[in-house]
């Protein structure tokens, strides 16, 4: 790129945003949560696809199952954010557009946490549509 | 600082598709990535999954349907893949987190391991949703 200065000049003023360090960990801590929940789902979608509508609801009465999706959706939401924004924040030039993905992406993995947990809860306490 | 804004847009784009040699590790990379990106669709479907099945039988079995043809089936199988791989790969890089496997031959090894494992554990839980007879009768 014909630019002749230092490292350190380059990075001199962009500043750190002094978070970093807590993204770094939160995205390796919810992995190793996500390592036991997918194993656990895996072993559960046989079931699941075979049963249909009526087996799920009875899966999901489980207090035990319940809580284990939710947490599998949750948590995975909550990961996949965090990744997204790293590749977004890797690929995409700062300006407006880039601002408009993160934010997007904040909004899509509460959203679908929320849609998840509202959904799952209603149909585990036997409140949803038969 | 007058002046950083310039250099600030010229800053290279991980991880360097562009100047990269195409080698084991590199894919080992991306694809953890490109991944990611099909379980965060993934993990959309599962949304939508738990919704369908709150709105009723009707609902569901509509929503299921989607995914008795090949396409849907197709995209599946696709998530499948990424889950496993993202998975093994996920934990290479617990151990490079450890500092551990970083020398040349592991890092090319354990790349091999996670694409080995990511096709024999998709096959394998496949087949099993076959032998459940999840698929068979459509």
């Amino acid at each position: 790129m014909g630019d002749y200065r230092t490292p350190l000049r380059r990075a001199r003023g962009l500043g750190s945003a002094k978070h970093g360090v807590g993204h770094f960990i939160a995205q390796r801590v919810s992995a190793v949560a996500l390592v036991l929940l997918v194993c656990w789902g895996f072993s559960q979608t046989p079931f699941l696809v075979r049963g249909g509508h009526d087996f799920a609801r009875a899966w999901l009465a489980s207090p035990l199952n319940a809580t284990l999706l939710i947490l599998l959706a949750g948590v995975g939401f909550y990961h996949g954010q965090i990744g997204m924004q790293v590749i977004i924040e890797d690929y995409v030039d700062r300006g407006a557009g880039r601002t408009a993905l993160l934010i997007l992406n904040a909004f899509v993995w509460l959203a679908a946490a929320a849609l998840t947990t509202v959904s799952l809860l209603l149909v585990a306490l036997g409140r949803g549509a038969v | 600082m007058a002046e950083s804004s310039p250099t600030i847009r010229a800053r290279p784009t991980s991880p360097h598709l562009q100047v990269w040699r195409w080698h084991l590790t590199l894919w080992a990379s991306i694809l953890h990535r490109a991944a990611g990106m099909v379980l965060y669709l993934g993990a959309l479907l599962l949304a939508l999954w738990a919704l369908e099945l709150a709105r009723g039988a009707a609902a569901f079995a509509a929503y299921t349907r989607l995914f008795t043809h090949w396409p849907g089936r197709a995209l599946l199988m696709l998530i499948t893949l990424s889950a496993f791989y993202h998975l093994a790969n996920g934990i290479r890089h617990f151990f490079w987190d450890m500092g551990k496997g970083f020398a040349v031959r592991t890092a090319n090894l354990t790349a091999a391991i996670c694409f080995g494992f990511a096709i024999l554990a998709t096959l394998m839980f496949w087949w099993r949703l076959g032998s459940f007879g999840a698929y068979g009768h459509g």
